[in-house]
């Protein structure tokens, strides 16, 4: 086993992989970036180095610095966490090359998978349904439109090299096709560097689910069960939930089985997810594969009852997988809420600065993976998730009502955060109902808000409180002369203040 | 103690007075039975008659916001004693200013000083967390300053520009 590991992330999931290392016996190595020395990510680990300024290319994406640091340190293994360098070849190369274990599937098996028309060529070799279209770029008009004829319209242009949206295009008819191509494969250029663009049938309003499964380094491949993504935004995933409400264990099995040969056929090792496209009759196509922990690994942690970092440890460490397919019964449902320093009444815009007031949900059935405390500044230079909001239960029903009760405990102030949102979800009737599809949370957010049945009742509480704050914790802001804050806190004026109420 | 509250611009008149047993609470002229503890600093357990609330309290740079349970209410406090009562309420004339909204960089200026613009025209950009947000001018007039420049870290409360 390892006896140091460098975790290559911030955040709440360099949090989390130090919580699994603390668990194991094993010393953590945390790297931050200038903005980042306050962390809690820094304060939690055995050791901390700096990697340089807030830039993420200047940091956190920093091959050579980190594995500097990484040598320095002593460190025997390498966390990449998600985003950053997780799913970056040249790192695993890198790593590899320093004599340093990447905790994470081999570059080879990265490479395969990075490159989405090279992975639907090996699926297509090793028989697993995608949607219907090319496995191979196209490069002119003629040609695409050939293509288009055949699998029918609408299509959907992607980047062979995508992700988040860059390079898509749908093209509902023939006109409109030669000039999405274009902008399509320049866009494509312009964000990786590569303008290959692929034709698929487009499936409109498809549900997202991807399978979890694990490899290890002697050639088992278990699928972990399902997880249900398709409440999304800008292509970024919001709530996810384990099971699917519409995946019966028979549906489950064949997926699994299929993402366990993806996996096979990729040479895959450790975590990985295989994302599917469902269609309304449940039809389900391989769309991609991540090859790294996943953001909502939780919910599959809670719904199998294993811990998904200590086995990726175990894994990379060389140990066998400690239990076969049968073994792995699902219990219970799971759903997480993805807090995001947004602010709901601004588009969901970023809204980072500091917390001045953190209370915590807590009690049965509730589990909150974060990167935050009171008193820090949320940093404007990264990702605005800032924590994970998980609520389990016996079925869908009461892990619900639970994430609603702790929902409702939890309160971050100084920062807009898009916990509101998730009161919405979740009381929603298409989501109570498990209606789902990507397209869900715009049609949603599209609704005219509720009016707030103006509550005379809270509303004269608020007034009431306002009198007694101002009399018991007397620091309101004041403006002065030119419009800005001054801090009132003289305590001489706060006792003078109390005495004249007596 | 005398206060003229405001939640989310409707108006309250509020006599709170610290007696004996606890607190006498007026709303408009009307008795109210309540009971206070300050659990923490911005947490208040609130009892009216046996009713039972918890208060948060939220401020920036700019507003305070009360929060009972989950909904949120803007508040404006004034104590009629005190000499500045915001005599300089908004009544849309007079000089408005723009300001950062979260912290963030500017990254680029629509406008250029003296020039002039619509209500809700964007008039600077501002970044955060790899998004850009335009802050629009709050009313028609001219741009007085342009105070941010291109480039500079802004914090939240931050005055970007006035226009008058």
């Amino acid at each position: 086993m390892f006896k140091k590991i460098l975790i290559a992330n911030r955040g709440e999931i360099a949090v989390r992989v130090i919580r699994a290392c603390r668990e194991m016996g094993i010393r953590s190595v945390a790297v931050y970036s200038d903005v980042d020395r306050a962390a809690l990510h820094v304060r939690k680990a055995d050791e901390a180095y700096p990697v340089g300024p807030a830039a993420a290319a200047e940091s956190y994406l920093n091959i050579e610095k980190i594995i500097a640091v990484a040598k320095r340190s002593g460190a025997d293994a390498i966390h990449p966490g998600y985003g950053f360098l997780s799913e970056n070849s040249r790192f695993a190369h890198a790593c590899a090359e320093a004599g340093i274990k990447f905790i994470g599937p081999t570059a080879a098996a990265m490479e395969m998978m990075g490159s989405k028309t090279r992975a639907r060529q090996n699926m297509e070799k090793a028989g697993i349904p995608f949607v219907p279209g090319t496995s191979r770029g196209v490069e002119t008009p003629e040609e695409a439109k050939k293509v288009a004829e055949k699998i029918g319209y609408p299509v959907m242009l992607k980047a062979a090299a995508g992700g988040g949206g860059k390079g898509m295009r749908l093209v509902h008819k023939p006109e409109e096709l030669a000039a999405a191509l274009e902008s399509a494969q320049s866009e494509a250029q312009r964000a990786f560097g590569d303008g290959e663009i692929y034709i698929e049938k487009a499936i409109l309003n498809p549900r997202h689910i991807e399978m979890q499964i694990l490899a290890d380094e002697q050639g088992n491949t278990v699928y972990l069960g399902e997880r249900e993504c398709s409440i999304q935004r800008r292509h970024q995933k919001v709530l996810e939930e384990a099971p699917s409400p519409i995946v019966d264990p028979d549906m489950r099995k064949r997926m699994g089985e299929i993402a366990v040969r993806v996996a096979q056929a990729a040479g895959y090792t450790n975590a990985g997810t295989i994302e599917f496209l469902v269609d309304a009759q449940k039809n389900f196509y391989f769309l991609e594969m991540n090859t790294r922990l996943q953001v909502e690994h939780p919910v599959t942690e809670l719904t199998t009852g294993f811990d998904l970092v200590h086995l990726q440890i175990r894994i990379a460490a060389g140990e066998k997988l400690p239990f076969q397919q049968n073994d792995i019964s699902l219990r219970g449902h799971a759903i997480e809420c993805r807090i995001y320093a947004e602010d709901p009444d601004n588009n969901y815009f970023p809204s980072p600065g500091k917390i001045t007031l953190l209370l915590l949900p807590s009690g049965p059935g509730i589990r909150r993976d974060s990167g935050m405390y009171e008193g820090w500044t949320v940093p404007i230079d990264y990702d605005p998730l800032l924590a994970k909001l998980i609520g389990y239960g016996t079925d869908r029903a009461q892990a619900t009502a639970r994430l609603v009760r702790a929902l409702h405990e939890y309160f971050v102030g100084g920062i807009k955060t898009n916990i509101s949102l998730f009161r919405k979800i979740l009381n929603d009737p298409d989501f109570v109902a498990g209606r789902l599809d990507t397209g869900y949370l715009d049609r949603l957010l599209a609704k005219p808000p509720e009016s707030v049945a103006g509550d005379a009742g809270a509303a004269e509480v608020a007034a009431i409180a306002a009198g007694v704050f101002a009399v018991l914790d007397p620091a309101t802001p004041r403006t002065d002369a030119n419009g800005t804050a001054v801090e009132n806190t003289s305590t001489w004026k706060r006792t003078g203040r109390e005495e004249a109420l007596r | 103690m005398n206060y003229e509250v405001s939640i989310d611009g409707k108006n309250y008149r509020l006599e709170l007075n610290r007696v004996d047993t606890g607190w006498q609470c007026r709303v408009d002229g009307r008795e109210v039975e309540i009971d206070a503890v300050l659990a923490r600093r911005d947490v208040l357990s609130i009892l009216i008659g046996s009713k039972a609330f918890e208060i948060k309290r939220e401020r920036t740079a700019t507003d305070m916001h009360l929060w009972v349970g989950s909904v949120r209410y803007a508040v404006e406090l004034r104590d009629p004693r005190s000499l500045r009562t915001r005599a300089s309420a908004d009544d849309g004339k007079g000089p408005r200013k723009l300001v950062a909204p979260m912290p963030g960089k500017v990254v680029r200026l629509l406008v250029n000083e003296g020039a002039e613009v619509e209500a809700g025209q964007g008039v600077v950009v501002v970044e955060a967390m790899k998004m850009q947000n335009e802050i629009k001018s709050p009313k028609q007039g001219i741009v007085r300053k342009l105070v941010a420049t291109a480039g500079a870290n802004v914090n939240a409360g931050d005055v970007l520009a006035v226009v008058e």
